[in-house]
């Protein structure tokens, strides 16, 4: 790792805390940022030998991303750690948040060293998540202070969500007097179970088997009732709904110590980009109508969303090869995360540095890392992208093993250019 | 050539001029039926029937249809083949094209099955029911029965009754009838309408009376046994009482108009016996003999499509 002064300038640097986008230059040292200059500073000699010129391109911190699914254990042929870890620094994550869902689920102190000890094949920076229930199944919690112990970092059954409220409840009482971060998947377990779509037009049309947009909400407010009832600190993994947001909007108003996420899939697109039964397009949730990702960018605009996660799902061909119903729901997406959210930015004008307290700095707060910012002392955990780039996807170039993103074929704006963790060019584009 | 498909997979596709390309023919083969029932316009070809859901009725129309024309049909009975043995779908279909069939007649439980299926093989596909999705050989022999008894098939007022929500027969039917510029009309319990079908372009309504009132055609759709006790209904008797079609709800309807059911019929459930039986307004019988004609039709359409392109071999 290269711990020499250098010098990352020429850049329009996108500081997500205070809210700018500035031209300057960066100095970073022994991993971290040592400071931050202004346009016509010059650089202090001692960083002149180590100078890259970004040539006017966006320098920002790198990605924080909650709810990453690396198959390990259980399915190191769809996503190991390495693998993910080159998807990470290619997509411009500098941290991946990883899921507990695996086969066996980490829910022990045993498999979450197990896992711990892998992670440190990736080239980005892994902390891991681990269950809130004993094999995810919802009856008994796990060791959640053995787990906290050994570097958990958030609690989380991810999609099986647990249906007994009194397990809930007592689970998350205990998470709340360890101070420990509960990420829940809002979703009325019973209502959208088997669901492959969103009800509505487009659904019957298709004849799918569909779930009311209205069972997110009741998710969310049992959760939130919880979390009053409790005290626990929450996060939402996936709000996607219009009808669920205002319950995020009380919680928070209300004081609790409530954030809630996106994917990137339900902030750029909607239930009829499925069309001719694309199986690529099957997510959990189901895509929503234009309403609800129009309600759901206004709440990233505002903040009553407070993060867009990738919700990084490998699936193999074959689990993706089948009819709609009976296909596997999920898409890898920590390569396309930053250029899909550049649609954010060049089709719904939400500013760079707000964009950038979505993907970076929320989520590096909500775990309390040091991560997100852009000012001496914080890790140079960064990536260097051109917003404008224009190109095609083309999903056999992808670094994950699975190659199931749905925006395979598309046009993209806005390229990762190079990708730095603590100090250290981790991903650069030739 | 007014008919430009190459497969038969839902009646969303088609163009009503198709539609009413594929009923004329149908028409003639009606006749055909009537007298020497025999054709040879699928002579040579290789029909093959894949069930991969139980189907005698469906499954029988079509092997009468494929051998009035001349083809060599094969009937697969899915269920019990190597589709248990965990093959899947595209892998069935594979091996299959591999066979070299012309057309292949294939019923899935999944909805856009059949589409899947139609994208991996280079013979005509025809959908004899893809889930909750289409059955488009369905609506469109019930159209030919319309036609036959009305006269015309536009400007009439239809009425579709019962389980909407799990009915391709209902899509396809709801489709077509729209296309054909008809005013339709849908009538069932809340939980038995899928979400948005007020978007279609029909009327909704949980009444019989008020869905039956000058109807031309009044169309009951079968209750699926297991949907009947407490789930979606409180029960057979409480769904016969309100929905099911006896004289006195027909009473609503035009005094000629006409009584349809794709079969098989729960007597009792979804229909009066009485009226089931009745000759004068009952064509339910007609629907099946209608079925065979409509299915040479989209037969003989599909092979002569596919006789006029170039078919690339893909084994």
């Amino acid at each position: 790792m290269t711990t020499h002064p250098t010098a990352l300038s020429n850049a329009r640097l996108i500081d997500p805390e205070a809210g700018t986008d500035t031209p300057g230059t960066l100095l970073i040292e022994g991993g971290r940022i040592k400071e931050v200059l202004t346009q016509d500073t010059e650089t202090p000699p001692e960083f002149r030998a180590r100078n890259l010129d970004c040539r006017g391109r966006c320098l920002a911190p790198g990605i924080v991303d909650i709810g990453v699914k690396v198959c390990e254990p259980g399915a190191r042929h769809l996503e190991s750690y390495r693998s993910a870890g080159r998807a990470a620094a290619a997509g411009g994550v500098t941290t991946m948040v990883t899921r507990p869902d695996t086969d066996p689920a980490i829910d022990s102190p045993e498999t979450l060293e197990f896992a711990l000890r892998r992670a440190g094949e990736a080239r980005v920076n892994v902390l891991l998540m681990a269950a809130l229930t004993k094999g995810r199944a919802g009856r008994e919690m796990a060791e959640i202070g053995f787990l906290a112990d050994a570097g958990a970092v958030a609690f989380t059954d991810c999609d099986a969500v647990v249906q007994d409220t009194k397990v809930l409840a007592r689970a998350l009482a205990y998470a709340a007097g360890l101070g420990a971060l509960v990420i829940g998947h809002p979703q009325e377990p019973v209502l959208s179970d088997g669901a492959a779509a969103t009800s509505g037009k487009f659904a019957t049309l298709r004849a799918l088997p569909a779930v009311s947009p209205m069972a997110e909400r009741m998710g969310l407010e049992r959760d939130l009732a919880l979390v009053e009832m409790t005290g626990v600190r929450y996060h939402a993994d996936q709000v996607t709904t219009a009808a669920a947001l205002p319950a995020l909007t009380r919680a928070k108003a209300a004081g609790l110590d409530v954030t809630a996420g996106v994917s990137i899939h339900h902030a750029t697109l909607n239930a009829l980009d499925v069309a001719d039964y694309r199986t690529f397009f099957k997510v959990k949730p189901p895509l929503r109508d234009e309403d609800d990702r129009q309600a759901v960018i206004e709440a990233l605009r505002d903040g009553t969303i407070d993060m867009i996660h990738s919700m990084h799902t490998p699936q193999d061909e074959e689990s993706k090869r089948l009819p709609f119903e009976a296909a596997a729901s999920g898409a890898v997406a920590l390569e396309t995360l930053l250029p899909a959210a550049m649609r954010l930015h060049h089709s719904e004008g939400i500013e760079l540095p707000h964009l950038w307290r979505a993907l970076s700095l929320n989520p590096a707060r909500r775990l309390g890392l040091e991560a997100g910012r852009l000012e001496p002392g914080a890790p140079a955990d960064l990536v260097l992208f051109d917003p404008d780039a224009p190109f095609v996807l083309d999903r056999a170039e992808l670094q994950s093993k699975c190659k199931n993103t749905p925006f395979d074929g598309q046009r993209m704006q806005g390229r990762v250019l190079q990708t730095w963790v603590a100090g250290a060019l981790v991903h650069e584009r030739d | 050539m007014t008919f430009r498909q190459n497969h038969l997979l839902g009646i969303e596709p088609l163009h009503p001029a198709e539609i009413t390309a594929l009923l004329d023919l149908a028409d003639q083969y009606a006749a055909l039926n009537r007298g020497s029932k025999r054709g040879d316009a699928l002579a040579g070809l290789t029909q093959i029937n894949m069930f991969f859901e139980n189907s005698t009725r469906t499954q029988a129309s079509f092997e009468i249809a494929g051998k009035r024309l001349g083809a060599d049909v094969m009937n697969m009975a899915m269920q019990s083949s190597s589709v248990k043995k965990g093959e899947t779908l595209i892998d069935t279909a594979l091996t299959l094209n591999a066979m070299h069939p012309d057309l292949l007649v294939v019923r899935h439980p999944h909805s856009g099955a059949v589409d899947l299926l139609a994208q991996k093989v280079n013979c005509a596909v025809l959908n004899a029911g893809d889930g909750r999705h289409e059955h488009p050989t369905q609506a469109l022999l019930d159209a030919l029965t319309i036609r036959r008894a009305k006269g015309r098939l536009h400007r009439l007022t239809i009425a579709i009754c019962g389980d909407i929500a799990h009915s391709r027969v209902a899509r396809s039917n709801l489709i077509l009838l729209g296309k054909m510029e008809n005013r339709v009309r849908l009538v069932g319990p809340p939980t038995l309408l899928p979400s948005g079908i007020d978007q279609f372009g029909c009327e909704v309504t949980h009444d019989m009376a008020e869905g039956l009132k000058d109807a031309d055609v009044v169309m009951m759709l079968r209750l699926q046994k297991e949907r009947m006790d407490g789930g979606f209904i409180p029960s057979e008797r409480e769904y016969y009482h309100r929905y099911g079609l006896d004289a006195d709800k027909l009473r609503h309807a035009k005094p000629d108009a006409i009584v349809m059911h794709p079969g098989p019929m729960n007597r009792g459930v979804e229909i009066d016996g009485q009226i089931a039986d009745d000759i004068t307004r009952s064509v339910i019988t007609e629907q099946v003999e209608m079925g065979v004609a409509v299915r040479m039709a989209a037969m003989d359409l599909l092979a002569r499509n596919l006789r006029a392109r170039p078919r690339p071999v893909t084994a």
